[in-house]
């Protein structure tokens, strides 16, 4: 004969939330997501981004944007990758990315860090004064311009860039490419040399 | 070296005499072949083709023993097992594009379970890939989500080195599958450079010591504990730590639960072991864990198949999770206490630091009285079909401890897991995280050709079983003493229980009444065939399918109405298991 059947069995008092950690049944805790840049250095050799952005798709973690690019080693090259995740999340980022071989180091960037993101906007170009005053409110400039258009260029934050491309909107934008943010550490800090 | 049960295993220093005879290598493919001798490569399991020719041409040269499998499939399957027997990696080889999509389950496979095994894949020439040329797939690209690490070998002088590379990297730290893949031009090409010995990348690191400082905060919460249990994964086994975890539940005095591949790290028969827990485990190691306020668990990474629904998994208890691999710590469960390391070498430091052993008699007495009431029993009154859970029992009872059981994946996998005793590591060999039909015919291969002196029985499903029958063909050829016995109820069982129980027994596509008869086709392929219907033959026709020399199947005709349990539904919670289909309802 079975022994008790389900209700009558012994039970504990806990739980946990749906990422295994163990919660107060009163105060549920429940994790928002944050934003966190990563900063990698790897093996500058084909594939290498594929792995990466596949071990992303395939986890399932959100990315905002992913740069690459060579660094002054040209065996290793650089990604700075922007995530938003629940803590949890973030932290498996890190370490899933520290597993795959060609990764040499990873680190998140503290909120304080160097990011910078770089915009062409082509708008326009029946109005070339007032798209270069516009540009210049944003710290960039025009790099091209033809009688139909002017292409602009411009850096900076991601909100900044974002501003920027609305304004821009009143000269009927065409056509707008951004690179992602790529970010560095303020401070003599490297990820070569921290730990 | 392995902890494999009973049998020594064969001297596998490489023959000095004949390393020195060794010619130099010539091409790149004799510079791939002199990698896998210089790593103590026994077997190959493959298929030839074009791309790959040069390889084998190559391995002609050599002492290594090619098998040459019935499908590609069944090679990645059988160097799976290979691994999973003797701690070393097996080695498969297919040629480009259909061989290497065919090997890509079995990749797959030691993947989710962390085997150890090194695919080698021929490739289109370098200046054909990207055309679509004939027999060409992104082998890399097909792969790398499914290995540690997949090479595409750009030279003849540096193939060796990616061999030597992708082998040692399969066998550190946390094992598990690698893949090179060989254009045709980069094997056949000349070469006079010998590859390096096998070293992991620089930029893999292996921490194999747990931090001393959370050792001791950990062994403190596991003393300090009043309902502690060990949960022992197949990480332990990897590690070589089933003897050091025997130790230490003995003399700490913790019962022990395992998780299905950790089946072998602890020994059945012993009064701490409460057998292994999840959707079909004991209903006692269930509420063993649903009630712990303490659990070591270790190289385990917490499948959903082990944990049900997280949030019921283990809910009063502080976590001490040791692990190699740091990516699992509180990937699924979060870890109170992570300790990263070596699971034999966290073992022995665990020991020596605990303060003492937990006051936790009332405990183990809970976890025995759960013995007594959720047995795990089935109903065997002589006149109903024969029982599947007998069968296994009886094969059980007259087989040596170090008897290794194969499986393939189904109501049968779990059956031979509950109903069989096991009390040594590396004598289950199963299919576990990707669940992979098919798995046990190849992988009985695989486990016999690595451990030819102990006896192999493979327990399959009929659906499992038509999946790889074509490597009947290869135990034949290769002699290799198997028993296969075929758990056949007409159906895809695990499917139909699902139906039966969650899809008000609507039976879409899982009832076979069309299959083959399996004693005639074993007959036909050059081995023994068996029927077995009723309860009085069970006895002799096992004895008869032993003593025979060679593969021999029996076509087990069981209850076809028979389901496993326990069950705990998929995400739900452990200690709510059901016992009958009644349970079912109330979940
Ligand atoms: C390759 C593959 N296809 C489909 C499934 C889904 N599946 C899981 S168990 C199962 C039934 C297995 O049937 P059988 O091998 O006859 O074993 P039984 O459950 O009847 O013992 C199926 C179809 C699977 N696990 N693997």
């Amino acid at each position: 004969m079975p022994g008790p059947a389900p209700d009558e069995r012994m039970r504990p008092e806990g739980r946990r939330n749906s990422q295994g950690i163990r919660v107060d049944p009163e105060a549920e805790v429940t994790h928002e997501p944050r934003q966190a840049v990563l900063s990698a250095l790897v093996k500058h050799r084909p594939g290498v981004l594929a792995e990466v952005s596949g071990l992303f798709s395939r986890r399932q973690f959100n990315i905002e944007s992913l740069t690459v690019g060579p660094t002054d080693d040209e065996d290793t090259a650089r990604m700075t990758i922007l995530i938003e995740e629940p803590e949890p999340g973030i932290e498996q980022a890190k370490k899933q990315l520290r597993k795959l071989v060609p990764v040499v180091e990873v680190t998140e960037l503290e909120p304080a860090a160097v990011r910078r993101e770089l915009a062409l906007i082509k708008v326009d170009g029946e109005k070339p004064d007032d798209v270069n005053a516009v540009a210049e409110m944003y710290g960039g400039q025009a790099v091209d311009a033809s009688t139909d258009s002017v292409t602009v260029e411009i850096t900076g934050s991601k909100q900044k860039i974002d501003a920027a491309v609305d304004a821009f909107q009143q000269f009927d934008v065409r056509e707008v490419v951004r690179t992602g943010a790529a970010a560095l550490e303020r401070g003599p800090t490297t990820l070569d040399n921290d730990d | 070296m392995s902890e494999r049960a009973s049998v020594p295993r064969a001297e596998e220093q490489p023959d000095e005499e004949h390393a020195d005879e060794a010619e130099p290598v010539s091409t790149g493919a004799q510079s791939v072949v002199r990698a896998l001798e210089n790593a103590g490569t026994e077997f190959v399991f493959g298929v030839q083709g074009g791309a790959i020719m040069p390889v084998y041409d190559a391995l002609y040269d050599s002492d290594i023993t090619h098998v040459t499998m019935a499908h590609e499939q069944g090679a990645s399957h059988a160097a799976d097992a290979y691994g999973i027997v003797t701690g070393d990696p097996g080695v498969c080889f297919a040629t480009s594009g259909p061989g290497a999509t065919n090997l890509v389950t079995g990749i797959a496979d030691a993947s989710m379970d962390s085997d150890p095994v090194i695919a080698l894949t021929g490739q289109v020439p370098t200046d054909f890939v990207g055309n679509d040329a004939f027999q060409e797939t992104d082998t890399v690209g097909i792969t790398q989500p499914i290995t540690k690490e997949s090479y595409f070998a750009s030279h003849s002088d540096t193939v060796g080195d990616d061999v030597s590379e992708a082998f040692a990297l399969a066998d550190s730290g946390r094992q598990g599958p690698t893949l090179v893949d060989l254009p045709k031009d980069v094997t056949q090409g000349e070469t006079e450079v010998e590859p390096k010995a096998p070293e992991t990348p620089d930029t893999y690191e292996v921490q194999e010591e747990a931090d001393d400082a959370a050792v001791q905060e950990a062994a403190e919460a596991l003393a300090d504990a009043d309902r502690p249990v060990i949960l022992s994964g197949g990480g332990v086994i990897k590690a070589e730590a089933s003897s050091a975890l025997r130790e230490f539940a003995k003399e700490y005095e913790i019962p022990v639960i395992t998780t299905m591949p950790g089946i072998g790290s602890f020994p059945e028969d012993h009064e701490l072991s409460l057998e292994w827990a999840g959707m079909h485990g004991t209903g006692y190691a269930n509420m063993a864990i649903t009630n712990t306020d303490c659990m070591l668990a270790i190289g385990t990474r917490f499948d959903d198949r082990l944990t049900g629904g997280v949030d019921s998994f283990a809910p009063d208890a502080d976590i001490v999770h040791v692990d190699i691999d740091p990516a699992e710590i509180s990937k699924n469960v979060y870890a109170d206490y992570p300790l990263i390391g070596d699971a034999r070498k966290v073992l022995r430091q665990l020991f020596d630091a605990m303060p003492r052993a937990p006051a936790a008699d009332e405990w183990r007495e809970q976890c025995q009285d759960w013995k007594e009431e959720y047995p795990m029993e089935y109903d065997t009154p002589d006149d109903e079909p024969l029982k599947p859970q007998y069968v296994v029992e009886r094969f059980s009872e007259v087989t040596p401890d170090d008897t290794i059981v194969c499986t393939g994946v189904g109501q049968h996998q779990m059956w031979a897991s509950q109903f069989w005793e096991y009390t040594e590591p590396r004598t289950w060999v199963s299919s576990h995280g990707l669940g992979t039909m098919g798995y046990g015919v190849p992988a009985a291969i695989g486990a016999k050709l690595a451990a030819p002196d102990q006896e192999v029985v493979c327990f399959d499903g009929d659906g499992s079983f038509l999946m790889t029958v074509q490597g009947l063909s290869v135990a034949v050829r290769e002699n290799l003493d198997i028993t296969y016995v075929i758990l056949n109820n007409e159906a895809v069982g695990m499917v139909r229980q699902w139906q039966d129980g969650f899809y008000e027994g609507r039976r879409m596509a899982s009832e076979y009444p069309w299959i083959p008869q399996f004693d005639k086709l074993a007959e036909a392929f050059g081995a023994r065939g068996f029927r077995l219907e009723d309860y009085g033959e069970v006895e002799e026709t096992i004895q008869a399918a032993r003593d025979y020399d060679g593969p021999s199947v029996i076509d087990a005709h069981i209850d076809p109405g028979e389901n496993v349990f326990p069950m705990v539904p998929s995400g739900g919670d452990n200690g709510l298991f059901a016992l009958e289909e009644d349970h079912l309802e109330m979940l």
